[in-house]
């Protein structure tokens, strides 16, 4: 625990003297890395010694907040989203540091700096807080934190209004998350995270409206469908090693809550199951075709985050399923291959978005269609980002596959011995994981291929270059996590029981149980992936001795004879996603504009097309607008003297002496 | 691992380009041809392999390195895939997932492949491949996981495990309708996985041929060879999907090989006379031909349950 407060206190003491110090024309990156870096190695000691089986600790500190108190817990749940949190954080950060400013203003990266340490500072917290106002204090510091860094370019509109869509929604998730606490604190008397998972709430009326209100406060924050509108807005506007860290780990925090929420909950019913596999059936189907619609490449990632907390939601959703019929199989496999997916999740997505962050700072291009050929031109980026596409997608031997493969394990368990309407809805979540994967690979041959591959469709395109090596080195560091995880996926799986102890509270037996199931399918998973690239070298030898008595030519490509390729001939973003989305526009909607080519000689044509997710905050507007203007016919309550602001505050704190002394 | 599991991936990497033989010479028989030999894809594999190569100036090493990387997937998943009641080298639970996650490794590398030539023709091939395969695959799961509730081994058998149940186990009066939509699903994903008629047409390069002959267009040399056996490769497995579960075991081991032998040799007929008796459906049909597949393993699933 000393360790974790040393590491507390390193990013607050960090933070604060990079911003002090700070001046537009002194650049301080590299110390505010260095000092998370260091942070991040100093917290992961204890994460990792209590992963390994090192005793749970435990820290109280008196507070001043009325029902606080600084108390703060490190368990092996605690600890599994510490340590991806921590890595990506000192990665993503080493990586700012080697991107340097973006944007066109040239500003001081003082306080970019100060809110990253105080969000790596905060995400902390969250998961290590024992006290409800404690857990609150540090989620509304993460979300400040995170308002300021999505709009470090705030002198452009787009990213004030993602701003202000991303501050609105995650004030709402916490408005929710009050209430959950407040009834907590009611049922339980105690704010203490300790005390309610020692009493626990039975299952009944007030468990229910604890867990909707737990699924949509937590569930904002994790972009669960259709509370994700804030996450395509607020991805794509923040600079991209803060994008890496919002997807990769800061969603995560929604999903950490709710197993610890579970944790005091107790037995769910069925219905929370099915509740979970429609959440995750929504969010991954709909997350992954709304990122195949998308234009730029940031903004596609961003709908991929929503697809992957759905996938993650569909192992919550077996899980949970388990847990009311009393299957400890399909409880360890399920929470087994979300919480793996949580870890996955964080490695793939957060490389990917560096690499794109590096796409856009080499070419300044946010759409696809005038990318392509970069693979050429930045070789080391385009294979890190392929790998992270490859593991996404969840293809065999990356790490994606392993957690889909835990989920898939628990779901089939249940659709062969389960009776019939758990063996349907388990049925469901075996092919919407297949659809999910289908898609996912649709999409992201669409991203690698359209910016990676081809010829460059635009100047900038053509003479990117290749990154530093301070951008290089992390994303690489990732991709091998990519492939270790999945080649020591038996391994990355012993580590899970423990965690799942401490979410389930089922006894070590019947869970070393559940998972010895996954073990074996695991070691035979990583027998044919060492014999996959065994194969693959043999056949890369004999291609090169059968190639060397050959004649290897190079000429264009294979246009019916026409000699002559554009890169403009190029089949683009849009039309290789076309048919997929005009299959389902009825799902998706979309606008199309098309100036048809007329005439024998067709001059001008244009189409264009646009996916808007209908679950835009927009969505939201009529709803608010008349909040709005109810709440605007109380104005007048509202003075516009500064003096009478000051008058009202005194008049309450008399109020509240009066009441306190009287 | 014994020697006799051997046997199922050997059978597939000798046999599998002799399907596209019986394949052409049904086709040839039904239209009053001759045919070319049985043997000539063995043939074709072998002068592609001497051949040198065409490289487009556009590629890059992924153009290079994805038939290699397809080939190897499906090998691997040769490993995966028991014939004729013998179990494959590599038996697990639910090993059909590897198998399946497989066949997606070796599309992804094709179709990077084919965005890699820049090509608007490949790319539309590319397009249409990810599109219908992303329908493919539900159904293709649905299928084996009624199989897997139907074989009733305690939890998710592995594919030889679920064919040995299911063929002794199954009471064929009671349960044959279910599995009567199980394998009229799996066909459906057969001829839509391998580009055949009525989903594509494999007959020439160009016009007809709108998805996987449009792909590999710029491959030539060694590379195509790889990605014709490739193709070849993946054909025998899917078929050995549907011959697995569907003949029964005897005792002798050299008889079951043989009717599993004779099983995808039927197999290959029925896709020829497939190709012969219907055309390519119009594309936008198609999407609605695999949701009718999956349409019919999810009803096989739920007459299952009752």
């Amino acid at each position: 625990m000393t360790l974790l407060l040393a590491a507390l206190a390193l990013l607050l003491g960090g933070g604060i003297i990079v911003l002090a110090t700070s001046r537009p024309h002194r650049d301080w990156s590299w110390l505010a890395a260095g000092v998370v870096v260091v942070a991040a190695i100093v917290g992961g000691i204890p994460a990792v010694q209590v992963l390994a089986g090192g005793t749970v600790s435990t820290l109280h500190w008196p507070w001043a907040v009325p029902f606080g108190q600084f108390a703060l817990g490190l368990d092996p749940l605690s600890a599994w989203f510490l340590l991806p949190t921590l890595l990506l954080s000192a990665l993503a950060a080493i990586y700012g540091a080697g991107y340097g400013k973006s944007g066109a203003e040239p500003r001081s990266l003082g306080p970019v700096w100060f809110f990253y340490c105080l969000l790596v500072l905060s995400m902390v917290l969250v998961v290590l807080a024992r006290n409800a106002i404690l857990f609150l204090f540090a989620w509304e510091l993460m979300a400040v934190a995170s308002y300021f860094l999505v709009t470090v370019e705030h002198e452009r509109p787009e990213v004030r209004q993602a701003g202000w869509i991303y501050l609105a929604a995650t004030q709402v998730g916490t408005a929710f998350l009050l209430a959950l606490f407040l009834l907590l604190a009611r049922q339980t008397g105690s704010m203490d995270f300790t005390v309610w998972a020692a009493r626990g709430i039975p299952a009944g009326g007030w468990a229910a409206v604890l867990f909707v209100l737990a699924a949509i406060g937590l569930g904002t924050k994790a972009g669960f469908m259709p509370l994700h509108g804030w996450l395509p807005e607020a991805h794509p506007a923040a600079p991209s090693h803060v994008s890496a860290l919002m997807s990769g780990v800061m969603i995560k925090t929604g999903i950490y809550g709710f197993l610890r929420v579970l944790t005091f909950l107790r037995t769910p019913p069925l219905w929370w199951g099915w509740t979970f596999i429609g959440i995750g059936m929504t969010s991954g189907v709909l997350g992954v075709l709304w990122a195949l619609a998308q234009h730029d490449l940031k903004r596609l990632l961003a709908y991929h985050s929503i697809e992957n907390i759905g996938i993650i939601a569909l192992g919550m959703g077996v899980g949970m399923i388990g847990w009311s019929t009393g299957s400890a199989p399909l409880m360890v496999l399920g929470f087994g291959g979300a919480l793996l997916h949580v870890l996955n999740h964080s490695l793939f997505k957060g490389l990917l978005f560096l690499a794109a962050g590096a796409v856009l700072q080499q070419t300044g291009e946010h759409d696809l269609d005038r990318l392509g050929g970069l693979l050429r031109r930045m070789p080391w980026t385009g294979t890190a980002f392929l790998i992270g596409a490859a593991a996404i997608c969840g293809l065999p031997p990356l790490n994606g596959f392993i957690s889909e493969f835990l989920i898939f394990l628990g779901a089939l368990r249940g659709v062969a011995l389960a009776p019939g309407a758990v063996a349907v809805s388990l049925l469901a979540v075996v092919a919407g994981l297949g659809l999910i994967g289908g898609l996912a690979v649709a999409c992201f041959t669409k991203a690698f291929g359209v910016v990676f591959l081809g010829t460059p469709r635009s100047e900038s395109a053509r003479t990117a270059a290749e990154v530093g090596p301070a951008m290089i080195g992390p994303m690489l560091i990732l991709a091998a996590a990519c492939i270790l995880v999945g080649l020591l996926a038996p391994l990355a799986v012993a580590t899970l029981p423990r965690v799942l102890t401490n979410l389930t509270g089922l006894p070590t037996a019947a869970i070393h149980g559940g998972l010895a199931g996954a073990v074996g399918p695991l070691l035979a998973v990583v027998t044919a992936s060492v014999v996959l690239l065994v194969i693959l070298g043999l056949l890369m030898l004999w291609r090169r001795r059968l190639l060397s008595r050959q004649v290897v030519a190079t000429g264009t490509t294979w246009g019916c004879g026409y000699a002559q390729p554009t890169p403009r001939m190029q089949y683009t973003a849009s039309s290789f996603a076309q048919p997929l989305l005009s299959w389902t526009s009825a799902v998706l909607g979309g606008r199309r504009q098309l100036t048809a080519p007329n005439g024998y000689f067709p001059a001008a044509a244009s189409l264009h097309t646009q996916t808007p997710d209908p679950l835009h905050p927009d969505l939201y507007r009529p709803a608010l607008d008349r909040i709005g203007a109810g709440l605007a016919r109380q104005r007048w309550l509202q003075p516009a003297a500064v003096q009478l602001c000051i008058l009202y505050i005194a008049l309450a704190l008399l109020a509240l002496l009066i009441w306190k002394f009287g | 691992m014994k020697l006799l599991t051997l046997i199922p991936p050997a059978a597939a990497m000798l046999l599998a380009p002799l399907l596209f033989g019986v394949i052409n010479r049904t086709k040839a028989w039904l239209a009053g041809r001759q045919g070319r030999p049985l043997l000539q894809s063995y043939f074709d594999l072998w002068k592609l392999l001497h051949k040198g190569a065409v490289y487009s100036a556009t590629t890059s090493w992924i153009f290079r390195a994805a038939p290699m990387t397809a080939l190897a997937a499906l090998l691997t998943a040769s490993l995966l895939m028991p014939f004729g009641h013998v179990a494959a080298p590599l038996e697990f639970p639910a090993d059909f997932l590897l198998f399946i996650g497989l066949l997606g490794l070796a599309r992804f590398a094709t179709v990077l492949a084919a965005l890699d030539t820049g090509s608007s023709f490949e790319g539309m091939g590319a397009s249409r491949e990810v599109f219908f395969s992303a329908l493919a695959e539900p159904v293709l799961l649905l299928a084996l996981a009624t199989l897997v509730r139907q074989a009733q081994a305690g939890g998710p058998g592995s594919l030889a495990a679920v064919f040995q149940r299911l063929t002794t186990r199954v009471h064929w009066l009671h349960d044959g309708p279910i599995l009567a939509l199980v394998v009229s699903a799996l066909l459906v994903v057969l001829l839509a996985e391998n580009a055949r008629v009525p989903v594509d047409d494999p007959q020439t390069h160009l016009e007809l041929t709108m998805i996987h002959e449009v792909m590999v267009l710029d491959h030539s040399g060694p590379d195509l060879a790889f990605i014709v056996y490739g193709t070849a490769l993946k054909l025998w497995l899917l078929a050995a999907l549907v011959v697995g579960m569907v003949l029964p075991p005897v005792r002798a081991i050299w008889l079951n090989m043989l009717l599993a032998t004779v099983g995808m040799g039927v197999t290959a007929v029925a896709v020829g006379v497939v190709e012969s008796v219907m055309a390519r459906l119009r594309l936008a049909l198609v999407p609605q031909l695999l949701v009718g597949a999956g349409a019919l393993a999810a009803a096989a699933f739920l007459l299952g349950l009752a």
